[in-house]
């Protein structure tokens, strides 16, 4: 592999020069005569022509990528992970030849945690910069707000969080876990093992809460065998009381305390249920919300004990994993820590530039119908498959918080979990 | 302070200098920076000018009666989503959301499953409907609002904090009962207007003239009212309420009149939001947006209303500049512009436009200039009584 | 929902509700006591409060962090040092404030509404450029954690009672200075006639900054106590400003004993309502509540004078 990119980088610095001898024709003809006249003689270094029909930002040596997250406001917190890891993977695969023999090339722009801003610059990404692919995007929200100018301009965003599902599009790849493929598994763990019969469902008030308890309550009443849901309460964003609820959880006794509250209310909700006595090494608590970033703000020791439900954790034990996380604290310092969402923001620019290579080209169009069947066997995770509907095949894993802010991995599926976006029988 | 030298070289209800300020702001608008910028920042300034709207409103309420109002988003948010609630069911025909369980509602409901339109959408299939509730939803609820606290002579302090409240629960509730009104992420994914697709270049070039338009007329509205007696009226009560209220004068009726009036701007501003931006969620109704807005007010000057869009303008051009080339000093710009707009130039751009740029112009307009040059910004800001609720 | 349940059961968990009850109240006085005094007692308000808070956060963080290198045997204790550098830390700033910006502005005090939410979204970038993005978690002595079990079923938080305890303490001590000390007759002096209080030489300028700075100290001591419950982050004092000053409003702002009695309803409010409905319904209508009693007793619970 690594000689066939020596080889294309060789090419295409020899295009340059052709190409410079040129350089007084107008741009659009130049790239179309370039590419009529070197298809024939260097047909294993793609021609920029013939890899970019629709005048993405391509050239002979390099391409540009989007990476649009926050980087101000409030969810700059939650979202500088994903650019670390972007960044990572954009550095690593540039060192390994980059993609079609082009250097990958990022254009770096802030959402400022604010939707509509997220999707102006989307539009200027596509609309000015002609970026081929962009990563991006954290909230749901952020994400709702790109989606019609992905769409409308036919762009391709590569979405690294965990969300409620409920959404395919063509121009987006979903490369963290929809709703069902991080609850139902872990759900069929706890009950299984910890013999979990009574579920009480606590979350943060919106969309990505709502939609995983519903799932949730739909698989613990249909689907494991006499269990029930005995609460379910949802806490507005930033609410930091939870005194009441935890003296109803007291009351109602449940076997497993199923959270998925999120920000700052998760650091008052699990330092509260510490300071209330309930211990989490007796009682059981599996959350869909708490990956190593969070424990950082929780604080370890409040956290030990519980279960978390994700398809990575740093602490995986695998050569590939063991190299990532190398590398991202040689990039990025010893004390950061990488959670289920930076991972799968890691994945996005790999598997675009498989998807491209398998294309054979930048098109997006190309891109949308090649991604299915896309394998990245180097994944930390372990091995990753794009499902046609977008989404990836992937592992879910159970692991329990240790008091350093790690988690131990106490169950993992041995099978990939197929994607299902929109999960029949859960809506 | 004083009040504006009545009738002095009137055209209708406004003075010269006012409508050539007018006109100059009409040319930037449609001419110059159409023609300077690409279709990409115009849509930018476009957007924008949405808060214009709620800065206008604001002028009025606040600069000129004395009604700081901290909970404009919620009204700016209501004209947004009604307008957005219109386009949402025209983009959710039942062809297009054949794949839900419910075809013909919109998406989100059905992932939340609502099997039927609530009532409340019902009405909003109809796009006259739309515009009035667009106006008259938002000023309903200033007038419920502005009754109950005007009444009672909440003013001041309190009422700024109560309406703060105000923003706290209508974003938690928005938030909360998605299955109605799309939660968090809001209503995204709107697509056209009457089968006019607004989501092309075309089209929010041409929604970016009918914003400016509409900005235009109500700018003339607010100089309408600022001229009329009722405009002195809420001077006067904003610099001693109770000798206009000795005079005989229902207060808290010129109150609820102007609250209701800036509410209905602020909404209008609002529906050009969700139809030039393409989408309302609950992030424009929150107590950060709210205040933002109030800024924009302080920076173009509290009695100016052509200032306000200027500061507006201005504000938010630096917004997005600063976030793209410095994010981290962003937020220190606009803490720095908070406290230098309260200490150093309470009366913002226009206050020092008056003093410093108009009396050097005034010789080129001849001799009217001079009567004009001094108020409303004739008083030093350190000493200048420009917070109404100081005068106690 | 209590068919279930024996009667000694049902006991404990209104015992144990109760207390949550009164923690959500100390929690209230905590956060508003020194909005009380500064907006009671001066007129200004004060939205940088919850950054005055989080500085006390991020005192309390670095006290522990230092504790627990360099002194990791007296870290049982190192919390009542926090708490004091605290108050002192945001104190100094507050005072410091004071004097660059609030002492020109206290004829008009919606402006003061406007300069200190611009001093708070400074100090919120200042403590990200300085403290990081994320939030720290700031960890306790084993001492304050988990709960006294009073009864087989009765358990009482530690930290819940240590909160109340400082609520009380606290507010014991600036009732005092207020009421009986000499400087506290200045300050009630200057604000109920600046003039006057200039006349007979109280040295006015220098009462308001000392009222400020102790409003903002004990806000610093509140945020310092919030790091055993809540989240210390750049943007964590926002979650506090609206029922901080739903409180002080509610309560009637010129009285300290008004302020304590609107956050006891409120808190009562709240978490009996958290009991029997969802949390976010809970919110809305205890928000609601205030605002409606507000538009009909609009100078709160507790009025001194009423019209102007």
């Amino acid at each position: 592999m690594s000689s066939d990119n020596e080889n294309s980088i060789k090419f295409s610095s020899m295009r340059r020069k052709l190409l410079m001898g040129m350089a007084a024709l107008p741009a659009a003809p130049l790239l179309s005569s370039a590419g009529l006249f070197s298809t024939p003689a260097y047909a294993q270094a793609p021609a920029t022509a013939a890899v970019n029909t629709t005048g993405l930002a391509v050239t002979d040596t390099e391409v540009t990528v989007g990476i649009l997250h926050s980087v101000t406001g409030t969810m700059a917190i939650s979202e500088t992970g994903s650019v670390q890891a972007e960044k990572l993977a954009i550095d690593q695969i540039n060192a390994a030849g980059g993609v079609l023999g082009r250097k990958i090339k990022y254009i770096q722009e802030d959402g400022a945690s604010d939707w509509p801003t997220f999707a102006e610059k989307a539009k200027k990404l596509l609309v000015n910069d002609k970026v081929a692919a962009v990563m991006g995007c954290w909230t749901s929200a952020s994400r709702k707000a790109v989606l019609p100018v992905f769409e409308q301009y036919n762009g391709m965003l590569y979405y690294p969080t965990f969300y409620e599902g409920l959404e395919q599009s063509k121009n987006v790849i979903y490369t963290g876990q929809e709703a069902t493929q991080q609850i139902l598994a872990g759900l069929d763990w706890v009950q299984k093992t910890k013999n979990g019969k009574t579920f009480y469902l606590i979350g943060s008030d919106y969309i990505w809460p709502r939609t995983s308890m519903k799932i949730a309550r739909k698989h613990i009443e249909g689907h494991l065998k006499d269990s029930s849901v005995v609460g379910e309460e949802y806490f507005p964003l930033g609410h930091t009381q939870f005194n009441s609820v935890i003296n109803k959880i007291k009351l109602k006794k449940p076997d497993v305390i199923y959270a998925a509250v999120v920000g700052g209310s998760n650091v008052a909700f699990y330092k509260q249920l510490k300071a209330a006595g309930i211990d989490l090494s007796k009682q059981t608590l599996l959350t869909i919300s708490v990956t190593e970033d969070e424990i950082d703000g929780i604080g370890g020791e409040n956290f030990a004990g519980a279960y978390s439900c994700m398809k990575y954790f740093q602490s995986l034990d695998n050569p590939n994993n063991k190299e990532f996380v190398a590398a991202f604290k040689k990039m990025w310092g010893e004390k950061t820590v990488i959670g289920d969402v930076t991972q799968a923001a890691y994945l996005g620019p790999w598997l675009w530039k498989l998807t491209v290579e398998k294309a054979g080209s930048f098109d997006i169009d190309k891109i949308a119908a090649a991604s299915a069947g896309i394998e990245f066997t180097k994944a930390p995770e372990g091995y990753v498959k794009i499902h046609p509907n977008h989404h990836l095949w992937s592992k879910t894993r159970v692991g329990q918080a240790q008091p350093d802010g790690q988690f131990k991995v106490v169950f993992e599926t041995p099978d990939l979990i197929e994607p299902d976006p929109f999960p029949k029988g859960y809506q | 302070m004083t009040i504006p030298a009545p009738k002095s070289g009137r055209t209708f209800f406004l003075r010269p200098q006012d409508l050539i300020g007018i006109i100059v702001l009409a040319i930037l608008l449609l001419v110059v920076l159409p023609l300077a910028l690409d279709n990409f920042r115009l849509q930018f300034v476009g957007k924008y000018l949405t808060y214009a709207f709620v800065a206008l409103g604001l002028v009025l309420c606040w600069g000129y009666a004395g009604i700081l109002s901290l909970g404009q988003g919620v009204f700016f948010g209501l004209g947004g989503y009604c307008m957005a609630m219109y386009l949402k069911l025209e983009a959710s025909s039942v062809e297009n959301t054949k794949i839900q369980s419910t075809p013909g509602i919109p998406d989100f409901m059905d992932w939340n499953q609502i099997t039927s339109l609530p009532w409340f959408w019902e009405p909003f299939r109809s796009f006259g409907f739309t515009t009035l509730a667009v106006v008259v939803v938002p000023a309903l609820f200033a007038l419920i609002l502005g009754y109950a606290l005007f009444k009672r002579r909440v003013g001041g302090v309190y009422f700024a904090i109560i309406t703060q409240a105000l923003a706290a629960i209508m974003t938690i509730l928005i938030v909360g009962q998605q299955g109605y009104t799309g939660g968090i992420n809001g209503i995204t994914d709107l697509r056209s207007l009457h089968g006019w697709d607004i989501r092309t270049d075309s089209a929010k070039t041409i929604l970016y003239f009918v914003c400016v338009g509409l900005l235009l007329g109500c700018i003339l509205l607010a100089y309408y009212v600022k001229s009329s007696k009722l405009g002195r009226i809420l001077v006067a009560m904003r610099d001693k309420e109770d000798r206009v209220r000795f005079s005989g004068y229902d207060v808290s009726s010129f109150k609820i009149f102007v609250f209701c009036l800036a509410a209905s701007l602020s909404a209008i501003g609002g529906a050009m939001f969700t139809l030039q931006v393409g989408f309302m969620s609950p992030s424009f109704v929150g107590i950060v947006p709210s205040i933002e807005m109030v800024i924009y007010t302080a920076v173009g000057g509290r009695l100016s209303i052509l200032g306000a869009i200027y500061g507006t303008l201005l504000v938010n051009w630096a917004k997005t500049s600063f976030s793209e080339s410095f994010p981290e000093l962003w937020l220190f710009g606009l803490g720095g512009l908070f406290i230098a707009v309260v200490l150093i130039f309470p009366n913002g751009l226009a206050g020092l436009w008056q003093s410093y740029v108009a009396p050097r112009l005034g010789p080129l307009f001849g001799g009217a200039a001079k009567r004009r040059a001094a108020p409303p910004s004739a008083s030093p800001p350190a000493s200048g009584p420009v917070a109404p609720a100081a005068a106690e | 929902m209590f068919a279930d349940y024996s009667l000694a059961e049902l006991g404990s968990i209104f015992v144990m509700q109760g207390f949550a009850g009164l923690i959500l109240f100390s929690v209230f006085v905590l956060m508003a006591l020194g909005l009380a005094i500064i907006f009671g007692q001066m007129g200004v308000i004060n939205m940088a409060h919850g950054e005055f808070m989080i500085l006390g956060a991020y005192v309390t963080y670095f006290t522990s962090q230092f504790f627990l290198h360099f002194l990791p045997s007296l870290f049982n204790i190192y919390f009542f040092v926090a708490m004091i550098l605290a108050f002192f830390a945001s104190g100094a700033l507050g005072m410091a404030v004071e004097w660059l910006m609030i002492r020109r502005l206290y004829k008009r005090p919606l402006d003061t509404l406007l300069a200190t939410w611009g001093l708070s979204l400074i100090l919120q970038q200042v403590y990200r450029s300085v403290f990081g993005p994320r939030e720290v978690g700031v960890e306790l002595p084993n001492w304050m954690m988990g709960s006294l079990a009073l009864t087989d079923t009765i358990e009482v938080q530690i930290n819940g009672l240590f909160v109340m305890g400082l609520t009380i303490a606290i507010t014991i001590a600036v009732a005092l200075l207020m009421y009986k000390s000499a400087w506290g007759k200045q300050v009630r002096a200057v604000v109920q006639n600046r003039v006057m209080a200039g006349a007979v030489g109280i040295n006015t300028e220098k009462i308001d900054r000392n009222t400020f700075g102790l409003g903002c100290g004990i806000a610093g001591v509140a945020g310092s106590a919030f790091t055993m419950i809540g989240s210390t982050g750049p943007t964590s004092g926002q979650l506090y400003i609206v029922d901080t000053f739903l409180v002080v409003v509610f309560g009637g702002a010129q009285s300290l004993l008004g302020t304590i009695a609107s956050a006891f309803t409120i808190s009562q409010a709240q978490s009996t309502m958290e009991f029997f409905l969802s949390g976010s319904m809970a919110k809305v209508l205890t928000l609601l509540g205030v605002v409606i009693i507000l538009m009909l007793r609009p100078q709160g619970l507790f009025v001194i004078k009423v019209r102007r």
